[in-house]
């Protein structure tokens, strides 16, 4: 019990956003920026993490809500919506927006962790997490912890949850159910420091391990995400997504698969795919876009044979740990499902 | 008024209540020491603009001034300095529910919420459930009518769970409740049980 009460930290509770990055670049890698608290609050506990400061960007409200983008606001190019990065899970969920428009969003959101959970969890928080990865979390010093080796990976190591692609030293997933939609509805992310503002791709925002071991995002220490940019181009396509976990409520997923996609001549289960997107989560450190899957789709018919071919040419390459072979075939068939539409 | 500490020699003080009073007296002052002199003596000056310590809390439709660590959780505020231990704490992982309340009528974790945040805002714990009169609130009658609690560590996390469901949906369906349950765990395996007092909860409340 006692190890569960947190060591001292300061506590800033900013109410607009220039200040909020005004303390960032004042305490710079002494702070810690604060959304739902969910994963934050695990690795103050276990003491794996102890920053000085704590930035609670809960009383901020520029950053939160469902806002509709004017034509030619929108990443591309066109209209959208944007999404302040403060913004609740449940409020994801719920909202008649992107339940119309982006249902894909709105079903990711509503996978993740528990009720509680997403009433209080943030899709900034969901998407800037930390990996799971339990020997990173119980403290090991692995290579993302600044080691020189890695633990999940060694022969005999339980890596059941761990990655089937693109392990490069480093073996751990990302854990977000919310990734993969919004790289499948090629969101922008708004990142902003006291200086700048730059909006990143969805589909770059996620740091692969090759590049920096250290850090699941693209953000700096100075860096905030504040919002989440929607373009007009997948709305209302047609959405498949699934999540394949352990248990039904709390779990991180074994694998997820987010897809959008356009078909002409007909809805689910005909037509002809025009466009596709396609992304699997926690298979690979960064959502896993399966580009040659979606180049294989695009002008065939969505049909039983299409989908097979689809599952086949998406673990292709694959190259599973010790005990995470299930995940090939579990890929293979969400991949099929999506593909196929049902 | 179930929350008030039992006055001294006052005649029919219970074990429980008895318990209460220690807790919010002696254990939490000898607790704030283990808690703070470690992270005194490593921690140099706060910051500029940290929160203040004193703080006023509206809990079951009461202020409640109280002196809470910047890092405190709401559990812990609530069991250790205000002696309300029906909240219970059962991981403090987020990961089982017991700590449920709810934070201006949704269901939140208050193991993983900390109490700077919930400054003017309203909580409800499972002592702030009852009727005017001392009477159980709807949710609480249906899970003894339907032999929810077994152990019973799990109960007060899942009360407050039914109760915020039925807040912001009266009527939901089995599944739907079942959904919103779906954040507290009960290592008795009562689940239908509690499911069953949720829907017959909805029930009596809109035919009443």
């Amino acid at each position: 019990m006692m190890n569960d009460m947190m060591t001292h930290f300061d506590l800033l509770q900013p109410v607009d956003l220039d200040s909020a990055l005004d303390m960032l670049s004042r305490h710079g890698a002494d702070a810690w920026p604060l959304a739902g608290g969910y994963d934050s609050f695990d690795w103050f506990k276990n003491r794996g993490k102890q920053p000085a400061v704590v930035i609670d960007l809960e009383g901020i409200d520029e950053l939160r809500g469902v806002t509709e983008l004017e034509s030619g606001v929108g990443p591309g190019g066109g209209g959208g919506i944007e999404i302040g990065a403060m913004t609740t899970l449940a409020t994801l969920e719920a909202d008649p927006l992107i339940r119309s428009r982006y249902a894909l969003l709105a079903h990711a959101a509503a996978e993740v962790a528990s009720p509680q959970i997403r009433n209080a969890g943030t899709i900034g928080g969901n998407v800037c997490q930390d990996t799971r990865c339990w020997y990173y979390r119980y403290g090991m010093t692995c290579y993302r912890a600044g080691g020189n080796t890695c633990y999940a990976g060694a022969p005999g190591a339980m890596n059941r949850e761990h990655a089937i692609f693109g392990a490069d030293r480093c073996v751990a997933v990302t854990p977000s159910d919310v990734a993969p939609a919004l790289v499948a509805l090629d969101a922008g992310m708004v990142v902003r420091s006291a200086r700048r503002e730059k909006v990143v791709p969805a589909a770059e925002f996620f740091m692969p391990p090759g590049v920096d071991i250290t850090r699941m995002t693209v953000l700096g220490e100075r860096d905030l995400l504040t919002a989440i940019r929607i373009p007009d181009r997948w709305a209302g396509a047609d959405f498949h997504f699934e999540k394949v976990a352990d248990r039904k409520t709390w779990d991180f997923a074994l694998v997820s698969v987010a897809a959008a996609v356009r078909t002409s001549g007909g809805g689910n289960g005909g037509g002809i795919i025009e466009d596709a997107r396609i992304v699997a989560g926690a298979v690979q450190c960064v959502p896993r876009r399966l580009t040659t899957v979606e180049d294989l789709v695009r002008g065939r018919p969505r049909d039983e044979e299409t989908a097979e071919m689809a599952g086949e040419l998406a673990v292709r390459g694959a190259d599973p740990l010790d005990y995470n072979h299930f995940k090939v075939p579990l890929l293979r068939n969400l991949v099929k499902r999506a593909v196929r539409g049902t | 008024m179930t929350e008030s500490l039992p006055l001294p020699g006052r005649g029919n003080v219970s074990r429980r209540s008895f318990i209460k009073s220690v807790i919010a007296t002696s254990a939490s002052v000898s607790a704030m020491s283990w808690f703070s002199a470690p992270a005194a003596a490593r921690h140099q000056g706060a910051a500029r603009g940290s929160v203040g310590r004193l703080v006023s809390l509206e809990v079951n439709g009461r202020t409640r001034r109280v002196d809470v660590l910047p890092q405190e959780t709401l559990a812990m505020t609530l069991r250790y300095k205000l002696g309300l231990t029906g909240t219970k704490l059962g991981c403090d992982r987020a990961e089982c529910g017991a700590c449920t309340v709810m934070i201006d009528g949704v269901a939140h974790y208050s193991c993983s919420t900390l109490t700077h945040r919930v400054r003017g805002r309203e909580i409800t714990t499972v002592e702030g459930l009852e009727g005017p009169g001392g009477e159980l609130h709807p949710v609480q009658r249906a899970f003894i009518d339907e032999l929810g609690p077994q152990c019973g560590f799990c109960t007060p996390g899942q009360v407050m769970a039914a109760a915020a469901v039925l807040r912001a949906n009266p009527n939901p369906t089995r599944d739907e409740a079942r959904r919103a349950m779906s954040g507290n765990l009960c290592r008795c395996g009562a689940y239908d049980h509690y499911l069953n007092g949720v829907m017959r909860a909805a029930r009596e409340v809109s035919h009443a």
